[in-house]
Formats: structure tokens, sequence, C-alpha cells
């Protein structure tokens, strides 16, 4: 068996556990390359019946447009469900508050649109594709993340996972978190998206677009990012190695215009793909404050 | 190119986390954000060395404390060979991480600190491979370089963990022993001017040439996870077992047995992911269609005919105990066996081992991070065999009923 083929086998059975031990999963789906990849994955594991849970996106509303149109041609294709929350009605709803100021984001508020919608749609499992390569914190999450009644990760009382027999019982109003692919990295992703031939979002891709230097990485110019007049706004070629909030997401330059290119650009990277996310940021454990309140 | 994954076992400080980051750092598994990180964070520190733990150790409550407290899966790889590391922390009273991080694992690396020698941790390290049977075993003596890089205490630790070797039974073990200092890189990755007498490989060199862990049983047997039924009017009469060949090999036309039912069948169409294949082999997933209309559900295993297999509710086991509250006789647990999940109840807990000495102690109740002998009685008849013949098929996890947590992990006798 290649490395893909292991990683796949892993991920399929992973799926299978799922659904086998819970009544209502669902997964997450951001419109990025991961979630891409799990929903193929699902797709793939169910065959020749339809996906067996929703896929949810939890929308911050500062979305690509390009993510955007992918997420409703794939859920059409595949004849699954798609449920859409939106932070913005949680915003209107007065639970969760706009963040002000240079550096405001609505990435920390789709936790609270997220734990409301396992609450309200009385999800037991969330599939999400996180990977233990992305970050420190993640090195340390289970394939089976149990949450308590209200969305935190305990790190230190995690259940221990041995072998394969994966622990999918929960109290109600637990939920646990499930991370198919936590065994892959980055460049596994890719070359699992040309060896399926998969779509994905063009911003992944070399493009021209406006961007300005703040703190050392390119933002994105939108309509959702507040530009000081000191910011140098300038046109060049750029791409996405992640697909956040646009808010959140830096670009970095790239000549990568084809799959290939991308790979190549990656296997060379001397930059981690967090290194892009000004959400990690913040302080060093920035990704472990906002999992244990709930975050992916 | 193959995936190894390694577990990491050593008592505090022996200088796990800075092996492991060392690892990354001279395979160029670190982006540069990340070494500019360490730089950083060891010069605030005062360091006057690159603090490598910094690359792993991932939880604020860590860092704040300067040890690693949770089991960490750390990748890099080389030109040969992917790696997976389960890096388990040395505490005494986190056995349990160990035995985690050591269930996936093809190899353990056990770190041993020069200054110190073969300790009580290094024996319960030992003893927890030899109970899970791991084949490959390193032992790295670290910090080679607080003893003056000497052959002759290396040579003595190597002394101290034949001894060790000898007491135990198991001969198909490969074992390794490398001196190294993790904190200033000698054989690690490359050779070392410091110890000219060690003619061995350097710790990487071992690892990349280390045969990865293989199914040890032949018994044909497939677990159902997921019964795939669409409800399309193409599909009508689909009925897919989806699931995971355990071990042994299926192909289309072979006779089967199902459990619990003990009906027999035939393989009628194998499948995977939608296409359709001719065989199974062993740890593939699969989808099963069967030639009988038969009553199966997930946690049902389709198994060869004339398979040798013990079918029973009653099970002697060894048991590594995972949580606060006592393993006791009389007490009620879900066992789960794969994903096949039944009600067990424990029968008479008969010992406890003694970790320094290996001998074991009559007891009637095990605590967390004891490793004891036991007989539990299932609510079902259980598919399995001795862990020794069938690692697959030989181990289970027993579930709190109260808490739902993993409370302990058992190797069938």
């Amino acid at each position: 068996m290649t490395v893909l083929q292991q990683l796949e086998e892993e991920a399929i059975y992973i799926l299978r556990e799922v659904a086998g031990q819970f009544n209502k999963p669902a997964l997450l789906f951001s419109g990025g390359k991961d979630s891409i990849v799990l929903t193929h994955l699902a797709k793939k594991a169910f065959s020749p019946d339809k996906i067996p849970f929703p896929l949810v996106h939890i929308d911050t509303g500062h979305n690509f447009p390009e993510t955007i149109e992918l997420r409703d041609q794939l859920t059409k294709e595949l004849g699954a469900q798609l449920i859409v929350k939106y932070v913005q009605d949680d915003i209107d709803a007065g639970s969760a508050r706009e963040e002000t100021g240079r550096y405001a984001s609505r990435n920390v508020l789709q936790t609270t649109t997220l734990l409301n919608a396992i609450e309200n749609e009385k999800f037991d499992a969330c599939i999400g594709g996180a990977r233990r390569d992305e970050e420190k914190a993640r090195a340390k999450e289970r394939i089976f993340s149990v949450r308590d009644d209200f969305g935190q990760w305990n790190e230190k009382s995690q259940r221990p996972e041995l072998f394969d027999m994966l622990n999918g019982k929960i109290h109600n109003g637990e939920n646990v978190r499930v991370f198919p692919i936590s065994n892959w990295t980055e460049l596994d992703v890719w070359n699992y998206i040309r060896q399926e031939n998969l779509t994905i979002p063009s911003i992944y891709f070399s493009h021209k677009r406006q961007v300005f230097n703040r703190d050392g990485q390119l933002i994105p110019v939108s309509d959702f990012v507040a530009i000081d007049k000191n910011d140098t706004i300038e046109k060049i070629n750029v791409r996405f190695r992640t697909v956040g909030d646009m808010t959140c997401t830096a670009a970095v330059i790239s000549d990568a215009f084809r799959l290939d290119d991308v790979i190549d650009e990656i296997s060379g990277s001397l930059i981690s793909e967090r290194g892009a996310r000004i959400d990690d940021q913040r302080s060093e454990g920035a990704m472990e404050e906002r999992k244990k309140v709930g975050y992916f | 190119m193959d995936i190894l994954k390694i577990a990491t076992a050593g008592s505090v400080d022996d200088g796990k986390s800075t092996l492991i980051g060392r690892l990354l750092y001279e395979t160029n598994s670190l982006k540069k954000d990340q070494i500019e990180h360490i730089q950083s964070r060891s010069k605030l520190r005062g360091f006057d060395y690159l603090d490598f733990s910094l690359a792993t150790d991932g939880l604020l409550t860590e860092r704040e404390q300067g040890i690693t407290i949770d089991v960490s899966n750390i990748f890099f790889s080389t030109p040969k060979r992917r790696f997976i590391i389960a890096d388990s922390p040395g505490h005494i009273e986190y056995t349990r991480n160990m035995v985690t991080g050591a269930s996936t694992s093809a190899a353990t690396i056990i770190l041993i600190d020069a200054r110190k020698g073969v300790i009580e941790q290094t024996k319960r390290h030992y003893y927890i491979t030899q109970l899970l049977k791991i084949k490959k075993v390193v032992f790295a003596i670290n910090k080679m370089d607080l003893v003056s890089f000497n052959e002759n205490r290396f040579n003595e630790i190597q002394e101290e963990l034949n001894v060790l070797i000898k007491s135990n039974e198991h001969t198909d073990v490969d074992y390794h022993f490398v001196p190294i200092s993790a904190l200033l890189g000698d054989f690690v990755v490359e050779n070392s001017k410091n110890m000219e007498w060690y003619k061995g490989k350097p710790l990487l060199a071992i690892l990349e040439q280390l045969p990865n862990k293989t199914r040890s049983g032949v018994e044909t047997v497939f677990q159902v996870q997921y019964v795939i039924r669409p409800k399309t009017h193409a599909y009508h009469d689909y009925r897919g077992f989806a699931g995971k060949l355990k071990s042994g090999n299926i192909k289309l036309g072979d006779a089967v047995q199902v459990y619990p039912s003990k009906k027999t069948s035939y393989i009628k169409r194998i499948e995977k992911y939608g296409n359709e294949v001719s065989s199974l082999n062993a740890g593939e997933n699969g989808t099963l269609l069967l030639t009988d209309e038969l009553d199966i559900s997930r946690g049902a295993s389709i198994v060869g005919v004339n398979t040798y297999l013990n079918i029973s509710k009653n099970l002697e086991a060894k048991i590594c105990w995972m949580q606060n509250e006592e393993l006791e006789t009389g007490k009620k647990y879900w066992i789960q066996q794969g994903v096949q999940r039944v009600l067990a109840k424990v029968q008479k807990v008969h010992n406890k081992i003694d970790l320094d000495s290996f001998i074991p102690q009559n007891t009637s109740q095990l605590s967390l991070n004891d490793i004891g002998e036991f007989s539990i009685v299932t609510a079902e008849p259980l598919v399995s065999k001795s862990y020794k013949t069938n690692q697959e098929l030989g181990a289970f996890i027993l579930i709190d009923q109260l808490t739902n947590n993993t409370a302990g992990v058992g190797f069938i006798k």
C-alpha cells in the first residue's frame, strides 16, 4: 500500500465508525481543501449510498466568493444535505459580538455559531478536517475528541485511543469532534487532490489580487477588513494556502498556477501552513485557548 | 515509501522532547517560522542553546511547567521513510499514555539518562513493550555529553539492559543500543566525533531500516462496521456489509460463517468504495455482499469457514488500568473488541504485576496505571484469539458505564 492508500484506508474506517456509533453526525464543511477531501472520503466510504449525514457550513459572511460557489456545486453533485449557519444571525440575536479595531475578525465568533448549531440540531458528532501537523495543540488531539456540554476540550482528561478502537460513547448533550485525516500532512492532502482529481476553489492557485502588508502578512483587500491610510495596497500574483475567513487568511506570493506547481511549491516551502494564519499569531497558545472553548 | 509509527518512552527530564525536536530539525521537518520561534523563545528564557523541546511541547500548561503531559503525534520524514512519533510522557502516573502510544506503533525508543542508567521507570517501559509485543525496541542512551562520552559508561548500561532482557521469555524481539546526545546532536542523525568508539549506526539510520509492523494472525475475520442500504430504486435489494478485514484474506466465492448467528453463506461480491474487486487482504476496508439474506448488523463477524477461533463468553486477559476508579470483581463495563461492543462483568481480579520485579502479586483490585490479570464474562460470545497469536483479535478496551471513559485495555491470554 502507498502512503496515500494507508491514509485513505484509515480515514474511511473512521468515517464508517462515525456512521456506526452516532445518531446524528455532521460533516463540518468550510469549502477549504481539507473539507473537500473529507467529503470525497465520505462519498467513497458509503458508496453506492449517499453520504448518511449532512454537510454543515459555519458561514462568517466574510467568505471568498469562490468557496461558496464550489460548496453549492459540490453538494448538488453529491446529492448531499447542506446546512448553513450564519455568524451574522448570532450577532443579530446578541449571542455573539463583533470584534472592533484593526485586527477585527469573525474567526473567533464562529465558535458561538458552531456550538449553537450543535445544540439546536442535536449533532452528537462533528467531523472536521483538522490535521495533527498543522499546529502543536492539534498534535495532541484524539481521533474521537469528546467535548462537554459547553463544547469544551479538556486536554488533560482525554480518552486514551488504543489500536484502532474508537470509543464514541457519550452522555446526552455531549458531542464528539472527529478528525479522520489527523495523520495526513498538507502535502498528502494536495497529492490526494491530484490523485483523485478533485476540484478545489480557484483561490488556492496563483491569481492577481489586491493585498496589503500588515505585520509581515499579505492581507487580501475586502470590504471586511479595516485598511489604514498607512497601508500600501498592491496588486500582485498571490495564492492562499488555507481558506479561512477573509479577514484572517493571509496570501502568499506565488506563481503556482497549476496543481503540480502548488505541490512543488509546498514541497519546498520554508513557512509552515498555519504561519499564514493571523488567528494563530495572536499569542503562543492561541490555538489551544480557542480549542478549549470549542473552536475546531 | 511507508509510514513507521514509533512510540517513545523515558522518565521526566530524560530529554525525549529534545530528541524529537532534534530529529525534526535535522531532517528539515521544521519550517522557518517554527525555527525562528524556537530561537526567540530559547533566547527569551536565557538559554545558550536551542531548546528543541519547544517544537513539540504543545500545551500551555506544559510550557509553563516545562514538561510534556499528553501523547503528542509528531510527523517527520526522510527520503527513505515517513515517521509518526507518539511522544509519551515519562511520569510514573502516565503509564497509560505509553501504552496508548505503543498500541499503534511498530517500534519503541526507550530513553535512558546515561548518568542514571536503568531505573524503575526503564523496567516499566520495557515491560510495556513486552506486554504489547512490540518487536523492535531501541534503547537510546542519552546525555552522553554529561558522562564525558565515556564508552565504559555506555557498556555498563548496555550490560544492565541485557540482564533485564534476559529475565524475559520473549526471543523474537530486535534490540538496538545507541549512545546519543539529543542536546548536541551526537549520533541522532549524524555520526559523532566525540564517540568514535561506537561502531553502530546513528539513531535515525536505525529507524530508517527497521522492518515495519506486520499483521500477526492468519485467521480470516471481517468485522462489520456499517450496513449500507441505499434507499433508491437502482439499489433496491442492495445490502453491503462495510467493514475491515482484521486478518487473513477473503475472495469472491469464499464460504463464510457469520457470528453471532452462526449462519453460513458465500461471498457474492466484494466492493471497495463502490468498485468491484476480487479479494481483500488483511487490514483492508471493503464492502461484502453475500449470496443469502442473513441478519447481520454492526459488530457482527464474517469469518472464513474452517477458521480456528475462540468463540466464548469467558475471557482470561492481562489488563492495563487507565482510570482513577478501581477495577474490581463484580463490576460491569462495556467491552469493545474492534468495533463490537457488549456488556461484560469482571469475574475475578487475579493479580497485579510488580513492575520492578515483574512478579505477580495477589490483589482483588487494580488502580490507575496498574497492570494485572483478570477474568471477565461477556453478555455475548466474542470472536477472538490470544493477543500473542493475533493482535487484531486479541486486544480489547473496557468502557466505564458511568463516565463512558476508556477505562482500560486488555490483552487476551
